[in-house]
C-alpha cells in the first residue's frame, strides 16, 4: 500500500520511517500528481499555519478535500488534527479547515511549550476492544479536542479530553505516535486503510 | 480517567518541537508588526529580539537580552512559537526567558557573550535551547550541556552565505567520516572534537546529530534556503535577510516556498522572481568581528 506523508514542513520524515516499518511504501505528497497517486494520507505535526498557507499555494488543498469526500483514509496527527477539525479555536482568523471529521479543536489548548508533556493513556472503546498495554504519547504545543459530533468515535482521552479520534476513514490524535517505538497507532490506521 | 501523570521538559519534549518546526523557516522579527508580516509569511516561528544581527553589527556596543514587554508584545501577536536570545553564559537572561514563556532559547553568539568560559548548563531548564555550532565538535559540546537543536551558525548579518555553507560542510562532512571509522577510531574522534564519546558512538550508529540541525547566519535568497537544506540543513533561520530586503513579505513567502521545494529548481526559479533587492551584502574579509568565534 501506497501511504501518502504530506511533506509540506513538520515531521513528515518520522511519519515516512514509521509507515516503512509496518510494511507499506511511503511517499511524500508535496504535489497533486503525488497526492492521486496514494492509497492513503498521512498528515503530519509542525505548524498548522505554515501547511494551511502551503496547501493553497502548491494547490493541494482543492484535490485533498475531493480524495477526502471520496474516501481516502487519512490520519492527522496534531497540526494535521487542526487542518481536518470542523472548527479551531485560537488560530489564526484566516486559517481554513478542511472540516474532514466533525471535532472542534483549540490550537495550543494544552498551553505553550513548557506546558508540552508526555503521559500514559488507555487505548480502546465499544468498536475498539482495550489495548492491554498503554500507549505512551508525546504532546507538543498540542490541540485541546473540546466538541465531538455523534458520530466521532473517541478512542484514547487523557484526563476529560479525547486525544485520539474517529469517524470512517479520517482517524486524528493530538499527540505524536512518531516520536516513539510503539507503532500500535500507525499500524491501526493502516489496517482499517 | 482523571490523574494521568503528565510529565514536562523532558527531553522527548524538548527535542520533539525542533522536529515540529523541520522544512520550515525561522525568521527574526523586531516588533509585533513584524511578526505578523513573518507569521502570514509561513515562518513556523519567529525569533524575538531587538535588532537584527546587521543593525547589531553597524551599531556595535553590547548586545543583551531584549526587553520583556517587546518579547510579549510579539508572543501576542502571533500563533506560532516565539523564540528569543540569551547571551552565551547568561543563565539568568535564559531563567527569565524561561519564565515569560517564550517556547525556545537561543544561546547566542549574536550577542556579547557573558562568560569565556562556559556556556548555559540547558540541562537545568524545561524550555528546550538551540545553539549554533561551526563544527561537530561545537555542536556536541552544546548537545552535551543539553541543546536540543543545533544550528550551524554562518556569519550573521552579513547577507553571505559563504560561512554557512563552511560550517554545514564541515559538520556533515564528520559526521560522514565519523560513520566509517571502526570502533577504536571512535576514542580518537571523540579526543580530536573534544565531545564525549558516548556522542561521536551514537553518530557512529545513526549517521546523523542526535538532534535536528538548522541553519542560520547569511541565508537572504531562496536559492541560498535550497543551497543550505541540500546541504543538510533540515530548516533555516533568516535573520536580516527578510526586514533587511526591499520588500520583506514576498521575500519571507518565497523563502518558505523555497525550504519545501529546495529540490526542485523549477519551482525555485519561480519563486525567486521579482522579489526586489535583497539585503546589502558584506564580504567576510572586510568584517570587524566574526560572530561565529564566539562561543567554546
Amino acid at each position: 500500500m501506497k501511504v501518502g506523508v504530506l511533506a509540506l514542513q513538520g515531521a513528515f520524515a518520522r511519519h515516512a520511517d514509521v509507515l516503512a516499518d509496518v510494511g507499506t511504501t511511503p511517499i511524500e505528497v508535496r504535489t497533486p500528481e503525488q497526492l492521486l497517486g496514494v492509497d492513503a494520507l498521512v498528515m503530519p505535526g509542525g505548524e498548522s499555519t505554515t501547511m494551511s498557507m502551503l496547501l493553497d499555494i502548491t494547490q493541494l488543498r482543492r484535490p485533498l478535500v475531493e480524495r477526502i469526500a471520496d474516501g481516502l483514509p487519512v490520519f492527522g496527527t496534531c497540526a494535521g488534527m487542526i487542518l481536518l477539525a470542523s472548527s479551531v479555536a485560537d488560530g489564526r482568523s484566516d486559517q481554513e479547515s478542511l472540516a474532514a471529521i466533525d471535532i472542534d479543536v483549540r490550537r495550543n489548548g494544552y498551553g505553550r511549550q513548557i506546558d508540552s508533556f508526555e503521559a500514559d493513556f488507555a487505548v480502546g472503546n465499544e468498536g475498539l476492544s482495550d489495548w492491554e498495554l498503554p500507549f505512551h504519547g508525546v504532546f507538543i504545543r498540542a490541540p485541546v479536542v473540546e466538541r465531538v459530533g455523534d458520530s466521532v468515535e473517541i478512542l484514547a482521552r487523557v484526563d476529560e479530553s479525547p486525544v485520539l479520534c474517529r469517524q470512517g476513514q479520517v482517524m486524528v490524535a493530538s499527540f505524536h505516535p512518531e516520536l516513539t517505538d510503539d507503532r500500535r497507532i500507525h499500524e491501526l490506521f493502516v489496517e482499517a486503510a | 480517567m482523571s490523574d494521568i501523570t503528565r510529565a514536562t521538559g523532558t527531553q522527548l519534549v524538548k527535542r520533539g518541537l525542533a522536529e515540529m518546526l523541520k522544512g520550515g523557516v525561522v525568521m527574526d522579527v523586531v516588533n509585533p508588526e513584524q511578526a505578523r508580516i513573518a507569521e502570514d509569511a509561513g515562518a513556523v516561528a519567529v525569533m524575538a529580539l531587538e535588532r537584527v544581527p546587521s543593525d547589531i553589527r553597524r551599531d556595535g556596543g553590547v548586545a543583551r537580552m531584549s526587553d520583556p514587554e517587546m518579547i510579549e508584545g510579539i508572543k501576542a501577536a502571533v500563533t506560532v512559537p516565539v523564540m528569543a536570545k540569551a547571551r552565551i553564559g547568561h543563565f539568568a537572561e535564559a531563567q527569565i526567558l524561561q519564565a515569560l514563556g517564550v517556547d525556545y532559547i537561543d544561546e547566542s553568539e549574536v550577542l556579547t557573550p557573558a562568560d569565556e568560559a562556559h556556556h548555559i548548563d540547558k540541562w537545568a531548564f524545561d524550555v528546550p535551547f538551540v545553539c549554533g555550532a561551526t563544527n561537530l565538535g561545537e555542536a556536541l559540546r552544546r548537545i552535551s550541556e543539553g541543546a536540543c537543536l543545533i544550528r550551524s551558525k554562518g556569519e550573521a548579518g552579513t547577507g553571505n552565505i559563504v560561512e554557512a555553507v563552511r560550517h554545514l560542510r564541515s559538520i556533515m562532512g564528520d559526521i560522514g567520516r565519523i560513520t566509517k571509522a571502526d570502533s577504536a577510531e571512535l576514542f580518537d574522534w571523540a579526543k580530536r572534537l573534544q565531545s564525549p564519546l558516548s556522542l561521536v558512538q551514537e553518530i557512529a550508529e545513526t549517521g546523523e546529530l542526535p538532534v535536528p540541525m538548522f541553519c542560520a547566519g547569511g541565508i537572504a535568497t531562496p536559492a541560498d534556503a535550497s543551497l543550505v537544506m541540500q546541504l543538510g540543513a533540515q530548516s533555516v533561520f533568516v535573520g536580516s535577510g527578510i526586514f533587511k530586503s526591499d520588500d520583506p513579505a514576498p521575500r519571507a513567502r518565497a523563502i518558505v516556498e523555497a525550504t519545501t521545494n529546495f529540490t526542485d529548481p523549477v519551482i525555485l526559479g519561480k519563486v525567486s522572481r521579482g522579489l526586489g533587492a535583497a539585503m546589502p551584502g558584506l564580504e567576510i574579509d572586510s568584517l570587524e568581528t566574526r560572530l561565529a568565534d564566539r562561543g567554546w
